[in-house]
């Protein structure tokens, strides 16, 4: 999830640019709502949603529906195997409870933006130790903790039932809100911020160090966001496509030794440097990318 | 503003009047132009594979720093769609003096014995890495690179500027190696200059070269021997020299005095009242030993005419040392001069094997540049080697 610290989303409406704080002070909104009403959540989403509503193109409401499809099936792909993980935990099945956890969360760094929208879901599905207050910290992290640090399921199932239950709120809030050919757009450049604020120190995952799941699950997010608005970027500005294409295939290079099988190494195995020319092709990646955003205003 | 005399201004006064220093010329600005009090200096490693690519970046570079030093931003219009193309924290403030400075490092040429980019038959036989020295305790990832820019300026923000937007655009092209902020200078490169202190306390750079002496420069600095696209350009040798300086500070006077071999409140040489007092390297004190100590720093300093240089360093601080609890700051040195192995290299290891001077610091940096000439408008600095 994104740092508690470090609130401030940037929304864009029409005429005017605005900085808002979305869901700002994850800790008070987390204590003032642990589960707010559909009727709130419905308000908020809609406000949401009005910030980021652009006028479009027809090739660029396509961008907005293909990626709300695709966002759709990852919320789906969620569901299901959170259900494989959280049978695990609940059956005190360590060993399997942690092979199902990192290619649980797959399906969530993907979208990780949009389930961002949806303010206090982020933090109960994603907080890590210390993002929230003790006694209300629930959601992947927790239950990796007492995996990873504890080697138990002991104690865990309320927290696997109510993940449960959160990643189905999120399969229905993405149902029933209206993307914008600003989500793909932007979020984009935020999954690859999300790389680079927290997952390439290893802080996300701190004790499963199954960062690079997330990681390549950001990038892979990213790569498909930016599938949708392709077309509408390559008749405006061909160079920067070619440039943006370039650098996401560095950027799979880059990962590409850390590959096992379906999965990857553990993060404990990426020595310093390493990273560092990681987070540098994330970086090369990320500046050309948050070129594209012309399209939104016309412009090349 | 005063200015002139009612008439037209003068481009010097016009200059002064925006605190510019042209960007174009024959050489390069920030070398012989008046020092500046702040420095951000940035080595950089290419991780492009194409002489075009490199050809694009500094075509870009030159350009977005041409706009910096006429005190623009750099880029074109706002779209608030996309991030603003100039990063913004020096709008509002003058352009402060603010000269960019480009240099190519060895491995710009041949890395692991590779002709990277197919110009290694251009490099100049004097541009050699800098080799192991008397006392050096370097760090190589604070070393080398295959790029610098040194930003200076009259306000930190300009020259963090300066760096940070050429890093961004370089983005994808080249990565920062490392980088070095400094917060005062310690020469001076112009007569009208008064001599600053380093943190020694001790005047640094009385007898540096002045840009005004233009025989001494085109004598010890500008470079007229080598391939073409060097001349009119010059070698940049930058070493991070930490101070211990907690030794220094419990150390007497007179020893102070003696390691550099000048009075410490008037900079004048030893026996001597006037900073700019010549210095007697015959004169004896009452007991038949030399005023100035055989170890001296700057008995040992000028011990060969050949070596001097134009000297523009400036003193840094990285706060404390973890280890030790102690003042990580020093002096970043950088001198300009033709041939960085007949005046820098010899000169440094007679002081690193006999300074008394070597005690009290260490040298933990050290990299060698080749800057081209200056660029005319519409060109780009390196032109002639990578067109």
């Amino acid at each position: 999830m994104k740092r508690a610290n470090k609130p401030l989303r940037l929304a864009v409406g029409v005429a005017i640019f605005a900085v808002l704080a979305t869901g700002c002070n994850v800790e008070r909104e987390w204590i003032a709502s642990r589960d707010p009403s559909e009727a709130e959540a419905q308000e908020e989403m809609q406000e949401q949603a009005a910030y980021f509503d652009i006028e479009g193109s027809p090739e660029l409401d396509r961008a907005a529906r293909e990626y709300q499809d695709y966002v759709d099936g990852q919320s789906e792909l969620l569901v299901d195997r959170t259900r494989g993980f959280v049978a695990a935990v609940e059956a005190g099945d360590v060993e399997r409870a942690k092979e199902l956890y990192a290619p649980s969360r797959v399906p969530w760094e993907r979208i990780e933006p949009i389930a961002e929208k949806f303010g206090t879901l982020d933090p109960e599905v994603d907080a890590r130790e210390g993002d929230v207050p003790i006694q209300q910290w629930t959601g992947f992290h927790r239950i990796e903790q007492a995996l990873w640090v504890e080697d138990t399921t002991e104690g865990q199932d309320e927290y696997a039932a109510e993940l449960m239950s959160d990643v189905r709120r999120l399969e229905r809030k993405v149902d029933n809100v209206k993307l914008q050919a600003s989500d793909p757009v932007f979020g984009a450049v935020e999954l690859l911020n999300e790389v680079s604020a927290t997952k390439i120190t290893g802080e996300e995952e701190r004790y499963s160090h199954t960062d690079l799941y997330d990681i390549a699950a950001n990038v892979e997010g990213a790569e498909v966001a930016f599938e949708f608005v392709k077309p509408v970027v390559k008749r405006q500005n061909p160079e920067l496509v070619t440039e943006i294409e370039a650098r996401f295939a560095d950027l799979d290079r880059e990962l590409e030794p850390y590959r096992r099988g379906d999965g990857w190494v553990s993060y404990e195995k990426v020595d310093e440097e390493q990273r560092r020319e990681l987070s540098q092709k994330i970086d090369a990646l990320a500046e050309p990318l948050s070129r594209v955003g012309r399209v939104l205003s016309g412009g090349s | 503003m005063a200015l002139g005399t009612g008439g037209a201004l003068s481009a010097k006064e016009l200059a002064e009047a925006d605190q510019t220093v042209e960007f174009y010329g024959e050489h390069q600005a920030g070398i012989a132009t008046p020092q500046q009090d702040r420095l951000h200096f940035a080595s950089l490693d290419l991780t492009v594979t194409k002489a075009e690519e490199v050809r694009d970046l500094m075509r870009a570079w030159t350009e977005a720093a041409a706009r910096m030093c006429a005190g623009q931003p750099v880029g074109g219009e706002d779209d608030a769609f996309v991030p603003p193309d100039d990063t913004g924290e020096a709008q509002d403030l003058t352009a402060g003096h603010l000269t960019i400075t480009f240099g190519f490092g060895p491995t710009l040429f041949e890395k692991d014995g590779e002709d990277r980019f197919g110009f290694a038959s251009r490099e100049p036989a004097v541009l050699q890495p800098i080799p192991d020295l008397p006392g050096d305790n370097l760090d190589p990832d604070l070393s080398g690179g295959d790029l610098c820019v040194q930003a200076c300026a009259d306000d930190p923000q300009i020259a963090f500027h300066a760096v940070r937007n050429l890093a961004r655009i370089g983005r994808g092209a080249a990565i920062i190696r490392w980088s070095q902020l400094g917060f005062g200078r310690t020469s001076s490169t112009s007569s009208a200059q008064k001599t600053p202190r380093n943190l020694m306390g001790f005047k640094d750079g009385t007898n540096n070269i002045h840009a005004e002496d233009e025989e001494a420069m085109d004598r010890y600095v500008w470079v007229r021997e080598g391939p073409d696209w060097m001349r009119g350009g010059t070698y940049l040798v930058a070493r991070r020299i930490r101070m211990l300086i907690e030794i220094w500070d419990r150390s007497p006077l007179l020893e102070q005095e003696q390691t550099i071999g000048r009075h410490r409140a008037s900079g004048a040489p030893l026996g001597k009242e006037d900073e700019f007092d010549g210095v007697d390297l015959k004169a004896k004190g009452p007991d038949g030993l030399p005023l100035i100590p055989a170890d001296s720093h700057v008995r040992l300093a000028r011990k060969n005419p050949n070596e001097r240089m134009l000297r523009r360093g400036y003193s840094f601080t990285d706060g404390m040392d973890s280890k030790t609890g102690q003042l990580d700051a020093g002096l970043f040195f950088i001198s300009f001069q033709r041939d960085p192995g007949k005046q820098f290299v010899p000169l440094q290891r007679r002081l690193g094997q006999n300074d008394r001077l070597t005690e009290y610091i260490q040298h933990t940096s050290s990299a060698v540049f080749a800057c081209p000439p200056g660029v005319r408008r519409g060109g780009y600095v390196g032109e002639q080697l990578l067109s």
